[in-house]
């Protein structure tokens, strides 16, 4: 070995430890084979994990829609190409005719600054602190272009977490369809049971809105007596977990309102065609 | 070979990172209240020490004193990053509800410890099996810890219904205390008992000692 | 108003130690004495207030997808760098403050020396780092979430101890002795913590 070379690698790792070259040395070539590590696993994995993702969110999508469950001959990406994705502009019901810039993911949405607003507090029952001002809504339609069935995503705090779900309506705006969260941090056992199937068939065919087009849903605490004319508007709360039942109560009563959704469903009920 | 095997089974009972060492309890109460959540980090756990040892053990000789812990943490944290990129993509639903904690395995403190004080003075070979080993240590109580939860908070094994519970119309009412944190201390607590009660070597001693009562005469 | 509420949330309600048992390993295993305690306390709450504020501001300004937007790089998403460059950045504040200490204030260098090498595998600290990165916190809400979160910490572990002093002149059984006792009693201190728990402020 010459002692000209100081760049010579051999010579460099011949240093002692303590040498402040050889530390140099030594932390640049750490470096350098983790980063190479790194950048190579997520650049061959990303695809995976897009496709993962998609997936992830057709499955929500279709299976909140009734048009999928698990064992369904087809993929819920297949299944989901059966419904059109609309962008709703919420608090007016217009839906945009030019797809904004945006991922259809109400989590990228919602924190989107040029895309979301604000809430106070006094407006914001479902403590979402900032509201989307667009959302991608899914839409299916029978042959004669007559919306059937309308997902909405929506989200909202139960007691630990944030809940992000979808609610769907069949095509009269108003008849509940289903009900699903797909990422909650709540109790496990308690609150947890949002996610629960037998919970979540309590919703199908419940009014979400009274004659006078008021929203009227509510989740009630404990059970709902079935012989009273408010039961087709009421859901039995989750035993044990009043304050998630509350949130879920909030977020749907919140996403349904005026503020949000209401408007599009209004102009979807009265032309009855949803054109 | 039967240092191996020495290397590899020590841990398990005999000498346990999370019972005797008291390393890497954090992710153990977070991640048991399922067993399948339980089981992907004791694996990402294991892998990530038994390699963070090899690698380490390889240019142990080469590390400065000075940035010592830094060099280890980056290649452990590139180790962990590897396996979540991995989570991501082959078992996606499951790094979604391990969230935050699969990112934790940096700095749990096993892999850290058994960097320091085994790798640090040992050949590689050897260092991977010691990280196996720890791994199946820590393994051994994630999974005995899951079963207990799981089975009892939620009636189920594996997700699979083994007693039905109330809610899905059969008899069993789930011990929801089981699915909530604080009871993996309590279960951790009664298996450092167990353990302890066969391994009378692994007590502490009290410090102080109660005085048997005097004997008096008379009442 | 809005940060007061952050700071006791990030205190009590969402407790690094017994509400998400962040931090544990270190929690057991060094809260034999009040004394020490404290000064791992004290260690965990200037750590904290500095690493969380300056992570937020590499992920804001380097790593998030769209951070690069100043340098003209607006569709670079180094998010998956995250772990690595915030636990660098915690071993080297690690690093540069107990330099600093031993240089400038020896005296809080020697009551807090042997535990700063501790911190940097302290998962309390990285884990409120996560925690920001998560929530999305603004730089205001990181600093008040890292000072209220290691203060909580550092709470937590200071009642462990005065607990454990106690403890040891307790008649209980050989097996149970010293850790097991230990982590019942951490079982029972979360149980009352999540006395807290759906407290929205």
């Amino acid at each position: 070995m010459s002692n000209s070379e100081t760049f010579n690698l051999k010579a460099i790792w011949a240093l002692p430890n303590d040498d402040l070259r050889k530390i140099v040395a030594v932390a640049l070539v750490v470096c350098f084979f983790c980063a190479a590590l790194v950048s190579a696993t997520v650049v061959a994995l990303r695809p995976l994990q897009q496709h993962n993702q998609a997936a992830f969110r057709a499955k929500n999508i279709v299976e909140v829609a009734g048009i999928w469950q698990p064992g369904s001959p087809i993929s819920p990406a297949e299944a989901l190409k059966s419904l059109e994705q609309v962008w709703v502009e919420l608090g007016t019901g217009r839906v945009l005719d030019t797809p904004p810039p945006l991922p259809a993911d109400p989590q990228k949405i919602a924190r989107d600054p040029n895309w979301s607003q604000p809430l106070a507090r006094s407006e914001d029952p479902a403590r979402i602190k900032r509201q989307p001002k667009v959302m991608p809504v899914y839409l299916k339609r029978d042959a004669n272009g007559k919306v059937t069935v309308i997902v909405l995503p929506i989200h909202g705090s139960g007691l630990w977490s944030t809940m992000w779900g979808f609610l769907a309506l069949e095509g009269d705006g108003t008849t509940i369809r289903g009900l699903k969260f797909y990422q909650q941090a709540e109790t496990p056992g308690l609150g947890g049971e949002v996610e629960n199937p037998k919970w979540r068939a309590l919703w199908h065919g419940k009014r979400a809105f009274d004659e006078q087009g008021q929203v009227a849903i509510h989740v009630v605490k404990g059970r709902v007596d079935p012989n009273t004319p408010e039961a087709q508007f009421a859901v039995d709360g989750l035993a044990g977990a009043t304050l998630t039942s509350k949130g879920v109560d909030q977020t749907v009563r919140f996403w349904l309102s005026e503020r949000a959704y209401g408007p599009f469903l209004q102009s979807l009920r009265s032309k009855g065609d949803g054109q | 070979m039967s240092e191996i095997k020495k290397t590899l089974t020590q841990p398990i009972v005999a000498n346990n990172p999370i019972i005797l060492q008291v390393l890497g309890i954090c992710s153990a109460l977070a991640v048991t209240s399922k067993l399948s959540t339980a089981l992907t980090m004791a694996i990402a756990l294991t892998l990530v020490t038994a390699f963070s040892n090899l690698f380490i053990s390889l240019i142990r000789e080469h590390i400065p004193g000075s940035i010592r812990i830094i060099i280890q943490m980056t290649i452990i944290s590139t180790l962990v990053i590897v396996v979540d990129q991995f989570l991501k993509a082959f078992a996606f639903e499951i790094s979604r509800e391990l969230s935050v904690f699969v990112g934790l395995i940096i700095t749990n403190c096993i892999v850290m410890g058994r960097a320091e004080a085994y790798a640090m003075s040992h050949p590689p070979v050897a260092s991977f099996w010691d990280g196996i080993g720890n791994g199946l240590g820590y393994s051994a109580i994630l999974l005995t810890v899951g079963f207990v939860r799981e089975l009892l908070g939620s009636g189920t094994l594996f997700g699979y219904p083994v007693l039905l519970t109330v809610n899905d119309g059969g008899w069993y009412v789930p011990n929801g205390l089981l699915l909530l944190p604080p009871s993996a201390f309590f279960l951790i607590g009664l298996i450092i008992w167990a353990v302890r009660t066969g391994q009378p070597k692994q007590r502490e001693t009290a410090e102080f000692r109660v005085r048997p009562a005097p004997q008096s005469e008379g009442v | 108003m809005e940060l007061l509420n952050l700071f006791i949330t990030a205190v009590f309600i969402e407790n690094l130690a017994l509400s998400f048992f962040l931090g544990m390993c270190t929690f057991l295993a060094i809260s034999k004495k009040i004394e020490t305690a404290i000064g791992l306390g004290i260690a965990v709450v200037v750590v904290q207030s500095l690493t969380v504020p300056l992570n937020n501001l590499i992920n804001h300004y380097l790593l998030a997808e769209g951070a690069l937007a100043w340098a003209g790089l607006p569709d670079v998403d180094l998010s998956f760098l995250g772990f690595l460059s915030f636990i660098g950045l915690i071993a080297a504040a690690v690093q540069v403050l107990e330099m600093f200490l031993d240089r400038y204030v020896p005296a809080l260098y020697n009551a807090l020396g042997i535990f700063l090498p501790l911190i940097t595998v302290n998962c309390a600290i990285l884990g409120g780092t996560l925690f920001m990165v998560e929530r999305d916190y603004t730089f205001a809400e990181s600093v008040v979430y890292g000072v209220g979160s290691g203060l909580g910490w550092a709470l937590a572990i200071v009642l462990m101890a005065a607990v454990r002093e106690k403890l040891k002149y307790a008649d209980i059984p050989a097996g149970l002795q010293g850790l097991g006792s230990a982590f019942m009693t951490a079982g029972l201190m979360a149980l009352g913590f999540m006395a807290f728990s759906g407290l929205k402020l």
